[in-house]
């Protein structure tokens, strides 16, 4: 740089006047801004305040495995009040209940919206009827803070009979606001409960717009500005396996009479095509708000609708596991499919004190493996868990995915329930409470400490279907996820299948389901004993899970029918439920004897 | 000769930074009293943190001689070009600044933002590289290392896509080469693709400017070569233009959306009264409803209601415009000025050109700060989001302003009239 004294000099001079020029314009704007347009800014300040009015965003639509809706938005209305202040507020709301009916319900919430997001329109009416719209339009001029909106409500075309996967959908509530997963989430939005619309909430959530409007210092709206800060954005659809015809189909079987639940899966690639819980509930009920009336019908039901009998219900699963206790012999090399047990059928096993039922009271007589899985015979299976031995079957159940969730894709899947270690047998009865002998006759026919939902079951026969590898069932169009749970060789599992053939032919437990059209049906019938729900008397769940075609399967179905009594009830629906899919018509054979 | 400090503390420049920051710490306080409380209640025990530890680090920086300065602006220089490049692959948005990457995160903790001690370092590297000649540069060619000692950092903090912190490099750039001595026709010149750029958009305006620019070019010419030569420089500046001025449509084409409806808000913030121009409508707003005495410390309604964007960062003289009025505005910008003097002086009255250089670019970087962010809370300029020094909320900044406080304490006691004069 020129370090002359007088040119450094000279250029401090011009920066020093530089910097004292523009200081002094900034000072001149700020003078001009806050003297002589004071009057201008501070009527602005107080009368033109833009509030903002958030847009709510469609919900992604879901569809089913052919593109049929099962859940789509629908013009609906709400109305809401942009409030300065918790008195203004329940003046505006007091002025309201004159001209339109509003519960002291729908009052209380609004105020309690108010309370969480004071700056956002407080909603009054999430889905208002088109009548009370009319009414408050015609008022606008008495309401001037209030805001109606048009927007998508969330609607199900076949409400009850797609609610048991796809849930409802309701406004977040204070609790879900605090949850990690909400952090974005502003009180009055929409979230998923339940089901699918809660499993991909964030998929099918979509993005808030927002639009401004003008308001005075009392929170009135002056101006409705047209244009938009920010549109919506509709979330992405969502392909679902579901096939809904095949749905609908297992709804009408349940009518309205029947309490349980089915899965329908393809056993290869673990697409879950139907799955349904009854009695069911009417999702669009939800919509906007549940009615008080509507909702404690549900709770008060016996039967409890909200409870998903598919996914969170466990029940023994009876003779539907005897398959589960064939395998772990064959795998074990305990027995092959023509062993016979030492003992023939009378009827009853005597064991330790007492003598065990056989569910036929005259007998099967001496049965071969394959013959014993299509009968039933309680006294085969007994005998052939004595001979595994209780902790082969116990690590075998575990191995078999006994314990484990199914993890399909919906949220509040239960976990079965089977002894995952000896030491749980001490944990519940106590060290002396067993003995060995009893719990693993009571497991071999599927009771005692065993109790499964109906979708892991049906997971437990896609193995059975294919080549021992359980496929995990899947609502949401997907990569298939197999794992092998078995090591059995070709020719047992089909020797296996032969045997459930069997079931449901001539002679078997099940013979009314068998199908015509050439399709073999393969599954087994299952009648377990249980205390019902609510009177606490004894009854029979009914069971059947099975697939077919048997050569190449296409579909695994598991049904499940509380104090449905005998198992061939089930096994009737389910052959409906595989015929339908399969588009062939199950023939009613000769109804067989015995109770399972 | 008894021992004695080696250091005298030129008390005027810091009364005057130290009154400034704790009125920012006031401000920022405030700025955290809405109606609804944010995390923005709680920023203001983290700016008089780092006020702490900004002094701390000022006293400390004020222990290193101008030498050993001087010494290591090359190996810091280049460590602050590592550490750009290093955020330009891994650097991380905050606070209101979400979409840049101008953070330095380790292991998920933000550390802070290494541009803004860039600004340091590169007045540091300039003033080496400036300093070292007996003249001031006269022409293009003498020019090119000062250039891209700017330029690399900048192109980096671009990539960051901090923009406003980027304009602040230029800033420096042109306040150092103004301060070495450079003809005011060459800085003419050398800002003239610049302004070609901006006056691209529209053809009479370019045209007039271009004009003028031939011109300046001819003039430049005679003075610096007596016109014995080629006119290479002149050719440079011509083309320079040309190209600027052509590319200045393509490349509007080429700007994200929100910087295009920045700018053209900035034009008239009324055609969009909602979106882009919301900021600057409710900033003046807030600024024009203060008066003489404004609403009152803390009570600004504008900024309790939520009205006032980023309240506690870069509109945070929104707020001293609408709580203290035209009164608290005056003092702020008498304080501001005051410091600028101050600079100046003590710029003047440096030991060494090294030394004098460091102070006027360091002044230059507070001053389009200054400048930049006022301006834009009135809309006098565009909104370029970079803060506002000893105000606006943020500890790398704060830092940063009272480590260059520490140094310009060093180059007055250094200087003329400091007791260390004529000490090394």
């Amino acid at each position: 740089m020129s370090w002359l004294p007088n040119d450094v000099a000279r250029r401090a001079r011009l920066a020093a006047n530089g910097a004292t020029a523009l200081v002094l314009f900034l000072l001149i704007a700020f003078f001009r801004a806050q003297i002589m347009r004071h009057e201008q800014f501070v009527l602005a300040s107080e009368t033109n305040r833009l509030r903002e009015v958030p847009i709510p965003a469609p919900r992604g639509t879901i569809y089913d495995r052919t593109g049929k809706v099962i859940a789509e938005n629908v013009v609906g209305y709400t109305v809401s009040v942009l409030a300065q202040s918790e008195d203004s507020l329940r003046s505006t709301l007091r002025r309201l209940a004159n001209k339109v009916p509003l519960s002291q319900t729908q009052f209380d919430r609004a105020v309690q919206r108010f309370r969480r997001a004071p700056s956002r329109p407080t909603l009054i009416f999430g889905d208002a009827a088109f009548r009370v719209v009319s009414v408050l339009e015609e008022h606008r001029v008495d309401f001037p803070s209030l805001i109606i909106q048009s927007g998508p409500k969330r609607f199900y075309p076949h409400g009850p009979a797609v609610a048991p996967f796809v849930g409802y959908t309701g406004e977040i509530n204070e609790d879900e606001l605090a949850l990690p997963q909400y952090a974005t989430y502003r009180a009055g939005q929409i979230i998923g409960r339940g089901g699918l619309e809660k499993e991909y909430e964030a998929l099918l959530h979509g993005r808030e717009g927002s639009r401004f409007v003008e308001v005075d210092a009392r929170g009135r709206v002056v101006r409705e500005e047209g244009a938009q800060e920010r549109l919506p954005a509709q979330a992405d659809s969502l392909m679902t396996n579901i096939d809904l015809d095949l749905q609908l189909f297992v709804a009408r079987q349940f009518g309205d009479s029947l309490v349980g639940g089915a899965v329908a899966m393809d056993p290869n690639t673990g697409a879950v095509l139907s799955l349904f819980s009854a009695p069911s509930y009417d999702p669009n009920e939800f919509i906007g708000g549940v009615s008080f009336a509507y909702y404690d019908s549900l709770l008060t039901n016996p039967a409890r609708p909200l409870y998903n009998k598919a996914l969170q219900g466990r029940y023994p699963p009876g003779s539907t596991w005897k398959l589960a206790t064939a395998i772990l012999g064959l795998q074990e090399d305990v027995i092959t499919p023509e062993s016979r047990m030492p003992q023939q059928c009378d009827g009853f096993y005597y064991y330790g004190d007492r003598a065990w039922k056989c569910w036929e009271k005259a007998g099967h007589g001496s049965l071969t493996l394959t013959g014993a899985i299509a009968k039933s015979c309680d006294v085969y299976f007994y005998q052939l868990g004595l001979k595994l031995g209780l902790s082969r079957l116990v690590a075998g159940g575990v191995q078999l995915g006994f314990t484990k969730k199914t993890e399909i894709d919906l949220p509040d899947e239960n976990e079965s329930l089977y002894p995952d270690r000896m030491s749980y047998f001490d944990e519940r009865y106590g060290a002396r409470g067993w003995t060995s002998g009893s719990e693993a006759l009571n497991i071999s026919i599927g009771q005692g400490a065993n109790a499964q939902t109906i979708l892991n079951m049906a997971r437990f026969y896609t193995a059975l279907a294919t080549d021992g590898s359980a496929a995990k069932p899947e609502i949401v169009q997907r990569r298939p996820e197999r794992r092998k749970i078995m090591n059995l060789r070709p020719e047992q599992l089909a020797d296996l299948r032969k045997a459930m053939i069997g079931v449901v032919s001539v002679g078997g437990t099940a013979a009314s389901a068998a199908l015509s059209g050439g399709v073999t049906l393969a599954g087994k019938t299952g009648t377990a004993q249980t205390r019902s729900i609510g009177s606490g008397k004894e009854c029979d769940h009914a069971w059947f899970v099975g697939f077919a075609p048997v050569e190449a399967p296409r579909i695994v179905v598991s049904v499940m029918l509380e104090c449905g009594g005998h198992g061939y009830l089930a096994a009737r629906i389910a052959s409906a439920i595989i015929g339908k899919y399969l588009g062939v018509t199950p023939i009613s054979l000769i109804q067989t004897e015995g109770n399972d | 000769m008894r021992f004695r400090s080696a250091v005298t503390i030129d008390w005027p420049l810091v009364a005057c930074a130290l009154v400034l920051s704790l009125y920012g710490v006031a401000i920022v306080f405030s700025a955290g009293q809405t109606d609804i409380p944010t995390y923005v209640a709680r920023v203001w025990k983290m700016q008089l943190l780092w006020l702490a530890i900004g002094v701390t680090g000022a006293w400390m920086i004020s222990r290193a001689s101008m030498r050993m300065l001087e010494w290591i602006a090359i190996p810091l220089y280049l460590g602050t070009i590592l550490v750009l490049l290093y955020l330009l692959f891994f650097g991380g948005g905050a606070g209101t600044a979400q979409g840049t990457k101008s953070w330095l995160v380790v292991g998920g903790v933000k550390l802070g933002q290494p541009s803004e001690l860039a600004k340091i370092t590169v007045v540091l590297m300039l003033g080496k590289l400036l300093g070292g000649k007996k003249d001031a540069p006269k022409t293009l060619g003498e020019l090119w290392r000062p250039a891209l000692v700017v330029f690399v950092p900048w192109l980096l903090i671009i990539g960051q896509r901090d923009l406003g912190t980027a304009t602040v490099f230029i800033g420096i750039f042109f306040a150092m080469l103004f301060w070495s001595g450079l003809s005011w026709r060459m800085l003419v010149l050398l800002a003239s693709p610049i302004v070609s750029l901006i006056l691209g958009g529209v053809t009479q305006l370019w045209g007039s400017w271009f004009l003028l620019l031939l011109a300046l070019v001819i003039w430049q010419n005679t003075q610096t070569y007596r016109s014995k030569r080629f006119p290479w420089e002149g050719v440079a500046f011509v083309t320079a233009n040309v190209v600027t001025g052509v590319m200045a449509p393509l490349l509007w084409e080429r700007l994200r959306p929100y910087q295009q409806a920045r700018l053209r808000t900035f034009l008239d913030p009324s055609i969009d009264p909602r979106r882009a121009g919301y900021h600057v409508i409710q900033s003046q707003v807030a600024i024009g409803s203060g008066g003489w005495f404004g609403k009152g410390y803390t009570e600004g309604t504008q900024k309790r209601l939520a009205f006032l964007p980023a309240q506690h960062t870069d509109f945070v003289f929104s707020v001293v415009g609408e709580e203290l009025g035209f009164l608290g505005v005056t003092l702020a910008l008498a304080l501001f000025l005051t410091l600028f003097l101050r600079v100046i002086r003590i710029a003047e009255r440096a030991s060494d050109s090294f030394s004098s250089l460091v102070a006027f670019g360091l002044l230059g970087s507070w001053f389009v700060h200054v400048v930049v962010n006022i301006g834009m809370t009135l809309n006098l300029l565009p909104i370029t989001g970079i803060p506002l020094p000893f105000f606006s909320y943020g500890g790398s900044f704060m830092l940063a302003s009272w480590l260059a406080i520490g140094i310009l304490v060093r180059i007055a006691s250094e200087g003329r009239g400091g007791r260390a004069f004529g000490r090394v």
